[in-house]
């Protein structure tokens, strides 16, 4: 029933603490993408309780075409599987082939945003008809950012890597590991919001 | 370059941050300096909300509206409690005393973040500032600290632009805090150290930050809504455009009902830290203290359409939401039994900390027992938007967090700044304070349930007497803050020296300096596995202050 340890003990046991730095980065990452799922959580609460609650304006909901949308959804998952094959290849220290896949990421997610940006024009509705549509603008603006600054990170890794005891290395993985992590959130996302937006 | 000198020596040498009082100008990465600065930061808006609060208190002394215009009897009131919601009383009892004494308990040298931990304090001096220039330049938001919509909408959109901006910026500053407590006592704890081996606090902190990374960003997300309405016209909240009010109210809530206990809960952590101090016993049912804490966080999270009892919802919800409501009443009144039974046959000084303490479980239970009225669907739709929920409000977020605050700066100003208080004058603040609080709200119940409406700047002129006698308290509570504010700056420069351990307490922060080194200790942290093991053994307290830590403070 000791309330402070015997020193030696504690100086024992606190060499090991001083010592060893533990990284905590990815943890509080996951804590923030968590809460800025919670984010999304409160715009898809906020759309099903519209459609649950109110009644339904004489031609409100457009019918969405699928295709596109279907396209975007398969262009994100290969792009979570390139992410993972970039990290993969950094970790194997090899570091041109890491750069071709996070190019192929990147590359995918533009392609994405491209393909974003034509459902948007070519959409029968504007921001401001009604309430489904501001819905559908606001849920698929805020995930439009997400993959945008996703991409940016992206660049950003993949200019990092260059050379080959740059910032980011085999050495030094976080930053690619947190945007990977990243990267795999938004693109989870992506899949809820496709089946509660236009499945649904 | 041959004579390169080791770069760690050179590292070293360099100064973390400015010496004296200009480092609680910087931007310091140090923990304390960042509690410092949230304390003294939230005391100022406390000081202008106050200033608010009393001008509030002015024009109702007279039933008709002659102090000031209507619309800003409005923006008074909105200001009043934006600023101390999210100012004063969230900002303090969670980023000031959290950031001070979190890595103490856990044995740590600083946060788990300590950049982040430094961003998420700067963003409140210019979030705060736009929120009160807003009143100068266009004339602040006018809908209360709850912005409903249409309200909302339909009130001049600079300000209450201006309002959503500075209220998501507080929200990201909370976020921030909330991610680097929950890293900081689930990771940086010193080895050898148990989660069941922690001071309450850090377990009130932990129960909170994971109410604010839950509930805050859905805040976000409904204010980023308000602002579309209002700024592009969208119709979310518009039922013209097919939109719904009742959304915004239901979003709004699942943020704002958990952030009373974000205000709340730290405050019960720094009751369990005090009290047993200052009686000389541990902390009654520790255990069952830790199970309360989490049973209110999974609680809180789904009771919050119990503030929307009037708003058309439907009997299963109301069913649901006040037998959840009521249910919170369980671990609340555990740990009120816990404080009372902690006090139980304790040698007592009674200090102003512990009259502040004392003072917060008087109110606190008032407020709880108006609390589990309201939660009951008839007696509070007779007593929706009245000055009842105005008083019951006040008795938890004032009568709770504000006196556990005054309680928390009595009890670690020997801490902070190495000097005692002086107890007479500390004595004579709880004293106005508790009367004026008690004047001021008690008679607030009987309003309501007279029917007198919250918000308005008239009232019938039955109520004149009673809103007379409520204005008093303000005053008097208006007055409280002299002695206080005279007390801790003639302390910092007069007051006795404190020494190390003033109040011969067994939590960490106190075995090392006063104020402690820029590390925390000179030397290895210590590993206090009994943070409350006072009176069961007589060693206990021996072992702890006979051990010598040869400690120099930093402001030597």
């Amino acid at each position: 029933m000791t309330t402070v340890a015997p020193v030696e003990e504690a100086s024992k046991e606190n060499i090991s603490q001083e010592e060893v730095h533990h990284d905590h980065r990815l943890f509080g990452l996951a804590a923030f993408l968590v809460a800025d799922g919670m984010t999304f959580a409160g715009f898809f609460a906020a759309y099903l309780t519209f459609r649950a609650v109110n009644p339904l304006l004489p031609g409100a909901i457009y019918e969405l075409e699928l295709p596109l949308p279907t396209l975007n959804t398969v262009l994100l998952l290969i792009s979570s599987a390139t992410f993972h094959r970039a990290g993969q290849a950094l970790k194997r220290n090899e570091t041109d082939l890491c750069r071709r896949w996070l190019l192929i990421t990147a590359t995918l997610g533009s392609a994405f945003l491209a393909s974003q940006m034509v459902e948007y024009f070519t959409l029968p509705f504007g921001l401001t008809d009604n309430v489904y549509a501001s819905t559908f603008y606001a849920l698929t603006g805020f995930h439009g950012l997400h993959v945008t600054l996703g991409t940016l990170m992206i660049l950003i890794v993949w200019w990092q890597t260059r050379k080959p005891n740059g910032r980011i290395s085999s050495e030094n993985v976080f930053p690619l590991e947190a945007t990977e992590l990243y990267w795999h959130f938004v693109d989870g996302i992506w899949v809820i919001l496709f089946i509660i937006l236009y499945l649904l | 370059m041959t004579l390169a000198s080791s770069p760690d020596l050179s590292k070293e040498s360099e100064p973390l941050q400015p010496k004296g009082w200009l480092r609680y100008f910087s931007f310091s990465v140090d923990h304390k300096v960042i509690g410092l600065q949230y304390l003294i930061c939230g005391f100022i808006f406390y000081l202008i909300g106050g200033a608010l609060a009393s001008a509030i208190r002015i024009e109702l002394t007279s039933p008709i509206s002659d102090f000031m215009p209507r619309d800003v009897y409005n923006q008074v009131l909105t200001l009043h409690g934006t600023i101390m919601i999210f100012l004063w009383i969230v900002p303090v009892v969670n980023g000031a005393f959290g950031n001070y004494l979190i890595p103490f308990y856990v044995g740590a040298r600083d946060m788990a973040f300590p950049r982040l931990n430094a961003v998420a304090f700067w963003l409140i001096p210019p979030a705060g500032l736009m929120l009160i220039s807003s009143y100068f330049i266009t004339g602040a938001a006018e809908s209360g600290w709850t912005a409903y919509p249409p309200l909302s909408i339909n009130t001049p959109a600079a300000g209450q632009i201006i309002w959503i901006l500075s209220v998501l910026l507080l929200g990201g500053s909370s976020i921030f805090g909330g991610i680097n407590f929950i890293a900081t006592i689930l990771k940086l704890r010193r080895p050898g150290l148990g989660l069941m081996q922690l001071p309450m606090y850090c377990w009130a902190m932990l129960g909170t930050s994971i109410l604010v990374v839950l509930s805050t960003p859905v805040l976000a997300g409904t204010l980023i809504l308000l602002s579309f309405d209002i700024v592009a016209h969208t119709g979310f909240f518009n039922p013209v455009m097919g939109g719904n009010v009742i959304v915004y109210q239901h979003l709004f809530w699942f943020y704002s009902h958990p952030a009373v206990y974000i205000m709340v809960l730290p405050a019960f952590g720094l009751v369990s830290e005090i009290l047993p101090v200052h009686c000389r016993k541990p902390l009654f049912g520790y255990t069952t203290m830790v199970y309360s804490i989490m049973a209110i966080v999974v609680l809180g999270l789904v009771v919050w359409a119990h503030h929307m009892f009037t708003s058309g919802t439907p009997p299963w919800m109301r069913l649901f939401f006040t037998i959840a409501t009521s249910f919170i009443a369980v671990p609340t009144g555990i740990k009120f039994f816990n404080w009372v039974a902690t006090l139980w046959g304790g040698r007592i000084s009674l200090n102003s900390a512990i009259l502040f303490s004392c003072g917060f479980i008087i109110n606190f239970v008032l407020g709880g027992i108006t609390g589990v009225a309201l939660a009951q669907v008839p007696f509070d739709i007779h007593v929706h938007d009245t000055y009842f929920v105005v008083a019951h409000f006040h008795y938890i977020v004032y009568g709770g967090s504000v006196f556990v605050i005054f309680s928390s700066i009595y009890h670690w100003y020997p801490k902070f700044t190495g000097r005692m208080l002086n107890e007479n004058l500390g004595r004579l603040h709880f004293l106005l304070t508790f009367v004026g609080f008690n004047l001021c709200f008690a008679p607030q119940h009987w309003l309501g349930l007279n029917g007198m409406p919250r918000r308005v700047a008239e009232y019938d002129p039955q109520f004149t007497f009673v809103n007379q006698l409520s204005s008093a308290g303000a005053l008097l509570m208006a007055i409280s803050t002299l002695p206080f504010l005279w007390n801790v700056f003639q302390s910092a420069f007069n007051g006795p020296i404190a020494g190390d351990n003033p109040w011969k307490a067994l939590t960490p922060e106190w075995l090392t300096s006063s104020p402690p080194p820029v590390e925390n200790w000179e030397g290895p942290a210590p590993l206090v596995k009994e943070p409350y093991g006072y009176g069961e053994t007589p060693e206990t307290l021996e072992v702890a202050l006979d051990k010598d830590l040869e400690l120099g403070g930093d402001e030597k």
